[in-house]
C-alpha cells in the first residue's frame, strides 16, 4: 500500500507559486537548494518546522500562477508527502504528477482538517484519515491515465517505461 | 452537440473528428517553448529520458528572458546551460541578448506562432498567442521536456466560457482593461481548468496588442487557455510577421459553454487591481482616497508592446514623473525598443524624468530591475500582485493599464490620464 502519514500544515486559498517559492531564488534549479526557501513568504517557520513526511493541507486554488515546476521541486524536497486540498490550479496539478507529488483534492477534508492534525493519506484507496479527529474521506480518484504516470513515478520514468 | 474552437485544434492536433470536455488527449505539438529559469530543469529532465535528441529543431523557441542580461552568476549559469543544448540541439529559434525580447512579445513578432496551432511553453503565460486563434497553454519544465523529446503533449480537454464583447472601449480603455475587469468579476479561479473564448462584435474594436494582453492574463483567472476568432486584423498580422501557413477554427454554433457573460466595452473604465490578487479590482472612479505611491513599471509580457509605448508616451508627453518616483519603462522586444526609438517615445520618457530598459521580465516577478523595499507600493502594467512577487512581502503591487502607469507616475499617485491638470 502506498500511504503518506504526517503533521498538517494548513494554508488557504490562492496559495500562488510565488511565496511556495519566491523568484528570487529561481537562479537556483538544485532541489535542496529551493527546499531552504520553501513557503517562505507565507510561512516564515514552515522549512524550520516541517518534518520529513509531513503533509500541507489547503483550500481553493492551491498552486496558482506561474509555471515554475520549481514550487513542487521545493515541496518535494522539503520532506512533504502529499499535498490535499479543494482544488489545485491546473499547471501545479500537472507539475506535481508530473515530478511524482502526491497531490490529492478533496474539498471536505481540505475544509475541515486543522494545522497540527496527524492525518493519513492511502493513495490506492484515495481514503485521508484525519487521525486526530478520527475522521475519514474519500479524495478523487485520478484518471486512470494519470494513475500511470503517478504509478512510474513522473512522466520521465513514464515516457522511459513505454 | 458541437465543439468550441480550442476542442476543434485540439481534434485536429489528436488526430480525433471530435473531443468533447474531461476527455483525455495526446496532441502534436506545433511549438514548444522555454525561457532561462524553465529551460534548465526541462534539459535536465530531458537528458533522463531514453531520446537521441529533439523531435523537430525548428519546432522549439528559447528564450532567455527573465534573468538576462545576466543579473548573477547563477543566472548566467542557468543561461549557459540553454545555449550550450541550442547550440548542441541545433536548435533554430535561441535567441540571445540583441535578438531576445520578453518572450510572449516576440514569439508572434517573429512569426512563429499562428492560428491553429498548438502550442506549449513552461511559463504560465504562453496563453498570450490565443489572441492569433491558437491553443496555447502553460506547463511546467517536465512538460515541456517530454514536449522536446516527443513533439507531443497530453491534455484533459476543458470546457469554455463564453465572454461575449460589445460597443468599443472609450478613451484610455484598453485590452488591460478588459481583462482585469473580466477578473475582478469571475474571480482567480473562475475559469480554472477552462477555455476563455472571446468572441462578438467588439472584437473587431480591439487592437492586436489589446488581445494579446487580454489573452494574456487568462492564466490569471485560472484558465487554462484564452483564445480570439481569427478576423482580418488577425490575419493580415501574420501575414506581415509570418510565413507559416496558418489554419482558422470556428466554434460551432451548438458548441457548449459552461457560462456566457456579456461585456459592453464601451461600459468599461479603467481599472485597477489592488493587492494582493488580480481579481482585487476597483475602477478608477471607485478610488477616492489618494494611494501614493514609490514606483511605476510599463512593460512585460502584458504589456510590453508598441500600442503601450505609445500610450504611455501619449500621457508622458509634456509632463514629468513625480519627485522622488522611479518610473521604468521595459519595451518588450528589440523591435518595440527599436520602433519606440523611432517614433521618439524614447525621447519622451527620458525627458520625462523614467528610465528605459532593455527587454527583460526582471520586475515583474522580482527578479531584479526594479525590486520593492519593505512598505513601498508600485502601479505596474505587470500581471501579478502576489504577496512579495516584486519584492518585499511588506510591499504593494496595483496593476493596471500603460495609461493609468503613466498618469500615476506623473502624480505620484493611483491616477488616470483623465484627472491629470
Amino acid at each position: 500500500m502506498k500511504a503518506a502519514k504526517g503533521t498538517v500544515f494548513k494554508y488557504g486559498d490562492n496559495v500562488d507559486t510565488d511565496v511556495i517559492i519566491p523568484a528570487r531564488y529561481l537562479n537556483s534549479s538544485d532541489p535542496a537548494e529551493l527546499a531552504t526557501h520553501c513557503m517562505e513568504d507565507i510561512d516564515k517557520d514552515f522549512i524550520r518546522r516541517v518534518s520529513k513526511g509531513d503533509i500541507i493541507v489547503a483550500t481553493r486554488n492551491f498552486g496558482c500562477g506561474s509555471s515554475r515546476e520549481h514550487a513542487p521541486i521545493a515541496i518535494k524536497a522539503a520532506g512533504v508527502s502529499c499535498v490535499i486540498a479543494e482544488t489545485f490550479a491546473r499547471i501545479f496539478y500537472r507539475n506535481a504528477i508530473n515530478i511524482g507529488l502526491p497531490i490529492v483534492e478533496c474539498p471536505e477534508a481540505a475544509r475541515e482538517i486543522e494545522a497540527g492534525d496527524t492525518v493519513e493519506v492511502n493513495f490506492d484507496t484515495g481514503v485521508i484519515t484525519d487521525v486526530t479527529k478520527g475522521t475519514t474521506y474519500q479524495g478523487q480518484a485520478f484518471p486512470e491515465f494519470m494513475q500511470r504516470i503517478i504509478d512510474a513515478e513522473g512522466l520521465v520514468n513514464y515516457i522511459n517505461g513505454r | 452537440m458541437g465543439m468550441t474552437m480550442t476542442q476543434k485544434i485540439l481534434a485536429a492536433h489528436a488526430g480525433l473528428d471530435k473531443v468533447e470536455a474531461g476527455q483525455l488527449i495526446e496532441a502534436n505539438l506545433d511549438l514548444v517553448l522555454g525561457n532561462d529559469i524553465t529551460s534548465p530543469v526541462a534539459i535536465k529532465e530531458m537528458e533522463k529520458m531514453k531520446v537521441d535528441g529533439v523531435f523537430d529543431r525548428d519546432k522549439i523557441a528559447l528564450v532567455p528572458d527573465h534573468f538576462v542580461p545576466n543579473k548573477d552568476i547563477k543566472s548566467a549559469e542557468h543561461c549557459k546551460c540553454v545555449r550550450e543544448f541550442a547550440y548542441r540541439n541545433k536548435i533554430t529559434n535561441y535567441f540571445e541578448v540583441g535578438e531576445m525580447g520578453i518572450e510572449h512579445a516576440l514569439l508572434p513578432e517573429k512569426g512563429l506562432t499562428v492560428a491553429g496551432d498548438v502550442i506549449i511553453g513552461a511559463d504560465s503565460h504562453t496563453c498570450t498567442y490565443g489572441a492569433l486563434g491558437a491553443f496555447s497553454t502553460g506547463v511546467g519544465s517536465t512538460d515541456m521536456a517530454a514536449g522536446m523529446a516527443t513533439g507531443k503533449a497530453w491534455f484533459k480537454v476543458p470546457s469554455a466560457i463564453k465572454f461575449n464583447l460589445i460597443g468599443k472601449p472609450s478613451e484610455w480603455v484598453s485590452g488591460k482593461d478588459v481583462i482585469l475587469h473580466i477578473i475582478g468579476m469571475i474571480g482567480v479561479d473562475g475559469a480554472l481548468y477552462k477555455s476563455m473564448e472571446f468572441v462578438g462584435e467588439g472584437v473587431a474594436n480591439l487592437t492586436m496588442d489589446d488581445r494579446f494582453t487580454i489573452a494574456n492574463m487568462a492564466i490569471e483567472a485560472g484558465g487554462k487557455n484564452g483564445i480570439f476568432p481569427v478576423d482580418e486584423l488577425a490575419v493580415a498580422y501574420m501575414k506581415e510577421h509570418s510565413d507559416r501557413p496558418y489554419t482558422v477554427y470556428e466554434a460551432d454554433e451548438d458548441a457548449v459553454y459552461d457560462a456566457e457573460y456579456t461585456i459592453d466595452l464601451s461600459a468599461l473604465r479603467p481599472t485597477i487591481a489592488f493587492p494582493h490578487l488580480p481579481e482585487n479590482t476597483k475602477t478608477i472612479d471607485e478610488i477616492r482616497e489618494d494611494i501614493r505611491i514609490d514606483q511605476v513599471v510599463i512593460g512585460s509580457c502584458t504589456n510590453g508592446r508598441i500600442d503601450d509605448m505609445r500610450i504611455a508616451a501619449k500621457v508622458l508627453k509634456g509632463r514629468h514623473v513625480a519627485k522622488g518616483l522611479r518610473c521604468i519603462v521595459i519595451p518588450a522586444t528589440q523591435a518595440v525598443y527599436l520602433q519606440a526609438m523611432e517614433e521618439g517615445l524614447l525621447k519622451t520618457f527620458i525627458e520625462a524624468g523614467a528610465v528605459v530598459s532593455t527587454p527583460t521580465c526582471g520586475p515583474c516577478l522580482g527578479g531584479y530591475m526594479g525590486i520593492l523595499a519593505q512598505g513601498e507600493r508600485c502601479v505596474s502594467t505587470t500581471n501579478r500582485n502576489f504577496v512579495g512577487r516584486m519584492g518585499h512581502v511588506e510591499s504593494e503591487i496595483y496593476l493596471a493599464s500603460p495609461a493609468v502607469a503613466a498618469a500615476s507616475a506623473v502624480a505620484g499617485k493611483i491616477s488616470c490620464p483623465c484627472r491629470l491638470d
